[in-house]
C-alpha cells in the first residue's frame, strides 16, 4: 500500500492504494471515472488512453503508485466550462464512431497529437493512431474528424 | 391521399455526445449496489478430454473468493444452446480448449481471476479433431449433410466446352468487438433476476436463464442499453457468461459483474466459420457458367449453436450476383473440438460468395479475359436468367447499373492498363486491381424470426416521446434511425424522442439484432405503435370536432385536420383530458417471405442490397507484404434515412471484410488449441491499413421497391462484401508474375505468408 497524491482532471485527490493497481482499474473502480475503457488489457487496443502530465499513456498498464504527484485528465475532463473540446465536436461532426467503445481513447490521443503538433499530415494522424484500434468505423470519419479539429485549435 | 414524406438526414449518432465526453454506460460501466461481487471463470485446458476430477478447494481458500459454482449447481438446464443442445454450461466432458468447467464469486475481479487458476484437474485425454478434413474423414457432424439441385449439373458440366476442378477456403475470423463479454446480474425479490447483458439478444437470454434456474420467463428480466460492438459475437455466445453471472449471484444472494478479459474471450467463444469448398464447373468460351458443382464444409466447432443457418445462407449466397441454371450443391456441417464457431457479420453469405468469385476469377484467368467482363457476363438478368437455384424470383435486380457506373467512375479499365505497364518495369513490387458485386439477400431465414414489436407512450404534459423496441444499439446506429422515423411519423423535434434500453418486460418475445434486419423491423413496429396513437387522436378528433375522414398531418410540431389545427402539445393534452389513449404497442412482421428449408425452396428473403467495389493492392513479391492503395464503392442503400450512418457501415464493413480476407488470422494447433488469443497475434485492422484513397457512394437512384421502412435498404452486413474485390485484387497482383497466364492457389486470408506461398507455387508451376 502506498499513499499517492495526484490530480485528475483538476481535482486534487490523496489516497491509500495498493501497489499493484492499475490506473484503468483505479479510475473505473475506485473513482468511478468509467469513460475509460478497457478493451485488451494489454496495451494494444488504446480504449484506455488517458493524459498523464500531458501525455497519452494507456492506463491499463500504468501503475497507480508510479503516478504520484501527476496530473491525469480523462475524457470526462476534456470538455472545459461545459464546452466540449473542438476534438470531441469534431467525432461527432464527422461521424468518428459508432458504438463508441473506443471513442474516449481515440479521442485522448488525437487531442495529444494536436497538442504536439499543429497541423499534422493525413500521414502523421494515421501513424498516431496506429495503437488505438477501432472494429467499428474503418477510421474514416476519425481520421477526418482529427483534419477538421486540427484546423479548429 | 398519403403523402410520401421521406427522410433523408445526416444525423448523429443519438450518443454521440456521450460517446465523446465518456458519459455512455456499457454493461461493465452501469453503477453497482453495495456488496458488488465480480465473477471469473475457469476453464479447460484439453481440447478433448474425460474430465475425472475438478478439485476447488484451493480455489474456495483464495483471497476474496465467496461463492464457486460448478455443474452441481445448476437446477434446470445445463446448456445455453440456442436452437440444439450441445453447448454445457458447465459440462461433463470437455470438448475444446477453452470451455467454461467452473466460476468464482470474489470481492474484485483481480482475486476471481486470480482464484481460478488454482483449481486441479485431472482429465483423462481424448484425441480431438481440429480440422475441417479430419471431420469430413471421420464424418464428424454437428448436423446433417445436405443436398440441393437444380437443374442437371452433371451433365451440363459433361457438355460445357470448357471445364475447371479446384478447391478454395474462406478463413475464420475472431469478433474482436472492442466491449468484450460482459454481464452483470442483480437478485431482486421472490428470486427475480435482473440481468444486464452485453447481448444482441436479450430475449434468448431470458429464456435460457430461465431454463437454467427452473424459473418461469416472467420472472427474469434483461436489459441493454447498447454494446460496443458485437458483429454476431454476442447473438449467442454472450448467452454463457450471462447465465454464468446469474448462478454467482443466486449462490451469494448479491449482485455480480462478470467482465471477461480478452484473452479469455477470445479463447472460451466461436467466431466466423471457416469454409472449405472444391468445385467443377463448366462454362462456354465467354466464360457463362453453364454448370456447377459445389461441395462446401465449414468448421462449426463442437456444436450446431447457429450452424445450421449459417450453412444455408451460404448455400444462398453461392450464385452471388450470377445466374447459375444447373448446381449440385453438397454441405457439411463439420464437428470438431472447438469453440462453437457461430455468427459473424454475413452469417455465412460471404463464405458463399467468396467460393463462387473464386471461381468465376479462374474462369476469368483460364479464359485468360478480364475478371470483371466474365462477372458481367454472368449476372442475373431483368426479364429472363432471374430465378435463383433455390426458385425466388429476384425482381429488384439492379447489379448491372451499379457495376457499370462504378467500372466508369473508378476509371477501372484505365487503370488495369497502366497497372499492367507498372507491373512489366517492376520486378519486386506488383500492382493488383479487381472489381466484385454483391447481392446479399434481407430477412431472417428462419421464418418466424421476422418480426418486431415496440412500444410507445407520449407523456400528456410536455408531449414527450418514449419509444422501446427489441432493437439493440451496437454502433449501427439503429436507436437513432428509429428516433428519427418515429420523429417524422409524427412531426416533431428529434429530441422530443428517446429510445429506451432494450428490455424484455417491456418488448417480449424479441428476435436478435441480427441479419441486418433490425431497423427494419423495429421501426415498422414503431411505426405501427404510432398509428394507432394516431388513430386514437384522429377517432377522438373526429368525434369532438364532427370532421369526418381526416388522418391528420403531423408536420413541424403541428397536427393539421381538415379544417382544424392543433398544436402538437395541445392536441395531446386535451386528448388526455378526454381520456383518450396516448401509448400503444406496435407490431410487424415480415410480409411475402416463406421458404421450405427441407426442399430449399421459397422467397427466404423480401429483397437483396445490391453493390460493388473495385479495388487496388500493391504487394511486394519478397516479403509478401501488401496495401489497399485505392478502393471506389457504389453501394445500394435505397432510400437511405441517415446516409452518413450508412457510410459509417459501408466503410466500417469494407476495413473489416479487408480484415478477415487479408490480415486476420485464427490459428489452433494441432491439439485443439488456440495460438492466436490476444492482439499481439491476432492482426485486426488499424488505421494503417485503411486504403489510402477511399470513395465509398452511395447509390443515388437507390429504392426499395418492397413495403420497407423509408423505402431504404439496410446496410448492416453487405458492405462487408465488397471486401472480396481485395482479394481477388491480391490474387490479380500475383497473377501478373506469370503475365496472368496461370490461376495462382491463393487461399483466403491472404497473409503475407499465404502471398509468399502462393507465389512459390506459381514459379514451380511455370517452371514445369
Ligand atoms: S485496454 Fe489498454 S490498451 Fe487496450
Ligand atoms: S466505434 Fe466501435 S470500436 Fe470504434
Amino acid at each position: 500500500m502506498a499513499v499517492i497524491n495526484i490530480e485528475i482532471n483538476g481535482k486534487k485527490i490523496s489516497k491509500e492504494v495498493p501497489d499493484n493497481i492499475l490506473l484503468s482499474d483505479f479510475l473505473r473502480e475506485r473513482l468511478t471515472l468509467t469513460g475509460t475503457h478497457v478493451g485488451c488489457d494489454t496495451s494494444q487496443c488504446g480504449a484506455c488512453v488517458v493524459h498523464l502530465n500531458g501525455n497519452s499513456v494507456k492506463s491499463c498498464t500504468t501503475l497507480v503508485a508510479d503516478c504520484d504527484g501527476a496530473k491525469i485528465t480523462t475524457i470526462e475532463g476534456l470538455a472545459s466550462n461545459g464546452k466540449m473540446h473542438p476534438v470531441q465536436e469534431a467525432f461527432k461532426k464527422h461521424h468518428g464512431l459508432q458504438c463508441g467503445f473506443c471513442t474516449p481513447g481515440m479521442v485522448m490521443s488525437a487531442v495529444d497529437l494536436l497538442e504536439k503538433k499543429k497541423n499534422p499530415s493525413e500521414q502523421e494522424i494515421r501513424d498516431w493512431l496506429e495503437g488505438n484500434i477501432c472494429r467499428c468505423t474503418g477510421y474514416q470519419g476519425i481520421v477526418a474528424a482529427v483534419k477538421d479539429a486540427a484546423s479548429k485549435m | 391521399m398519403k403523402i410520401e414524406n421521406f427522410i433523408n438526414e445526416n444525423r448523429p449518432h443519438e450518443s454521440a455526445i456521450k460517446h465523446v465526453s465518456g458519459q455512455a454506460h456499457y454493461t461493465d460501466d452501469i453503477p453497482e449496489p453495495p456488496g458488488t461481487l465480480y465473477g471469473a471463470i475457469g476453464w479447460s485446458k484439453k481440447s478433448h478430454a474425460i474430465i475425472k476430477k475438478i478439485n476447488l478447494d484451493e480455489v474456495i481458500k483464495s483471497e476474496g473468493v465467496i461463492a464457486v459454482v460448478t455443474e452441481d449447481d445448476i437446477v434446470g438446464r445445463n446448456d445455453v444452446g440456442p436452437v440444439f443442445d450441445g453447448d454445457p454450461i458447465f459440462p461433463k466432458k470437455a470438448e475444446y480448449y477453452g470451455q467454461p468447467l467452473y466460476a468464482v464469486a470474489a470481492t474484485t475481479t483481480e482475486l476471481a481471476r486470480k482464484a481460478v487458476l488454482k483449481a486441479k484437474i485431472s482429465y483423462k485425454t481424448l484425441k480431438p479433431i481440429t480440422t475441417i478434413q479430419e471431420a469430413l474423414k471421420k464424418k464428424s457432424f454437428v448436423l446433417k449433410e445436405k443436398i440441393i439441385k437444380k437443374g442437371e449439373a452433371l451433365k451440363a458440366i459433361e457438355n460445357s466446352p470448357y471445364r475447371l476442378k479446384g478447391n478454395f477456403t474462406t478463413g475464420s475470423q475472431e469478433h474482436f468487438a472492442l466491449e468484450g463479454q460482459a454481464a452483470f446480474v442483480i437478485p431482486q425479490e421472490d428470486n427475480d433476476f435482473k440481468v444486464f447483458s452485453k447481448t444482441q439478444h436479450p430475449s434468448e437470454t431470458q429464456q435460457i436463464i430461465a431454463k437454467m434456474l427452473n424459473q418461469k420467463s416472467n420472472t427474469i428480466t434483461v436489459e441493454t442499453r447498447r454494446i460496443g460492438g458485437s458483429f454476431g459475437g454476442t447473438e449467442t455466445q454472450s448467452f454463457i457468461f450471462a447465465a454464468i453471472c446469474t448462478l454467482l449471484a443466486k449462490k451469494t444472494k448479491r449482485a455480480v459483474k462478470l467482465r471477461i478479459d480478452r484473452d479469455d474471450d477470445i479463447i472460451i467463444t466461436g467466431k466466423r466459420h471457416d469454409f472449405y469448398s472444391e468445385y467443377e464447373v463448366g462454362f462456354d468460351e465467354l466464360g457463362v457458367i453453364k454448370g456447377l458443382k459445389l461441395k462446401l464444409a465449414s468448421r462449426c466447432g463442437i456444436s450446431p449453436d447457429l450452424s445450421g443457418a449459417i450453412n444455408d445462407r451460404a448455400l444462398l449466397h453461392i450464385d452471388n450476383a450470377y445466374y447459375l441454371e444447373n448446381v449440385l450443391l453438397e454441405n457439411y456441417l463439420c464437428k470438431t473440438n472447438t469453440a462453437s464457431n457461430t455468427a459473424f457479420r454475413g452469417f455465412g453469405g460471404n463464405q458463399g460468395m467468396m467460393a463462387i468469385e473464386n471461381i468465376i476469377d479462374h474462369i476469368a484467368t483460364s479464359l485468360k479475359k478480364d475478371s470483371a467482363e466474365i462477372r458481367r457476363r454472368n449476372f442475373y438478368q431483368k426479364k429472363k436468367k432471374n430465378i435463383t437455384h433455390y426458385n425466388m424470383k429476384i425482381e429488384d435486380n439492379i447489379i448491372q447499373e451499379i457495376f457499370d457506373q462504378l467500372i466508369k467512375s473508378s476509371n477501372y479499365k484505365s487503370r488495369m492498363q497502366n497497372i499492367k505497364k507498372f507491373n512489366s518495369e517492376n520486378k519486386y513490387i506488383k500492382k493488383g486491381i479487381a472489381m466484385t458485386p454483391v447481392k446479399f439477400g434481407i430477412s431472417f431465414t428462419t421464418w418466424h424470426l421476422n418480426q418486431a414489436g415496440a412500444l410507445v407512450h407520449i407523456y400528456f404534459n410536455d408531449g414527450s416521446v418514449h419509444v422501446n423496441t427489441g432493437a439493440i444499439e451496437m454502433g449501427q446506429g439503429t436507436y437513432t434511425k428509429i428516433a428519427q422515423l418515429a420523429a417524422n411519423a409524427l412531426g416533431l423535434p428529434f429530441n422530443k424522442i428517446k429510445v429506451s434500453a432494450t428490455r424484455t418486460d417491456k418488448v417480449p418475445n424479441t428476435s436478435a439484432s441480427a441479419a441486418s434486419s433490425t431497423t427494419d423491423l423495429n421501426g415498422a413496429a414503431t411505426l405501427n405503435a404510432i398509428s394507432k396513437i394516431k388513430k386514437n387522436l384522429s377517432e377522438y378528433v373526429k368525434r369532438k370536432y364532427k370532421i369526418k375522414n381526416s388522418e391528420g398531418i403531423y408536420e413541424n410540431g403541428m397536427v393539421k385536420f381538415k379544417g382544424k389545427i392543433f398544436k402538437f402539445n395541445k392536441l395531446i393534452k386535451e386528448a388526455y383530458l378526454n381520456r383518450v389513449s396516448l401509448s400503444s404497442s406496435g407490431f410487424y412482421a415480415t410480409p411475402k417471405i416463406h421458404f421450405d428449408k427441407k426442399n430449399f425452396k421459397g422467397r427466404p428473403f423480401l429483397y437483396f442490397c445490391y453493390s460493388a467495389a473495385v479495388s487496388e493492392v500493391i504487394i511486394d513479391i519478397l516479403t509478401g507484404e501488401n496495401k489497399i492503395l485505392r478502393a471506389d464503392i457504389l453501394h445500394d442503400a435505397g432510400r437511405a434515412i441517415n446516409p452518413a450512418i450508412e457510410m459509417g457501415q459501408i466503410e466500417g464493413g469494407f476495413v473489416q471484410g479487408a480484415g478477415w480476407l487479408g490480415c486476420e488470422e485464427v490459428n489452433w494447433k494441432t491439439n485443439g488449441q488456440i495460438t492466436t488469443h490476444s492482439p499481439s497475434t491476432y492482426k485486426i485492422p488499424a488505421v494503417s491499413d485503411m486504403p489510402e484513397k477511399f470513395n465509398a457512394e452511395i447509390f443515388k437512384k437507390g429504392k426499395n421497391i418492397e413495403n420497407v421502412i423509408n423505402k431504404s435498404k439496410t446496410t448492416g452486413e453487405p458492405p462487408l462484401m465488397n471486401a472480396m474485390s481485395v482479394f481477388f485484387a491480391i490474387k490479380n497482383a500475383i497473377a501478373s508474375i506469370r503475365d496472368y497466364n496461370i490461376n495462382p492457389k491463393l487461399d483466403a486470408p491472404a497473409t503475407p505468408e499465404r502471398i509468399l506461398m502462393s507465389i512459390k507455387n506459381l514459379k514451380k508451376k511455370y517452371e514445369k
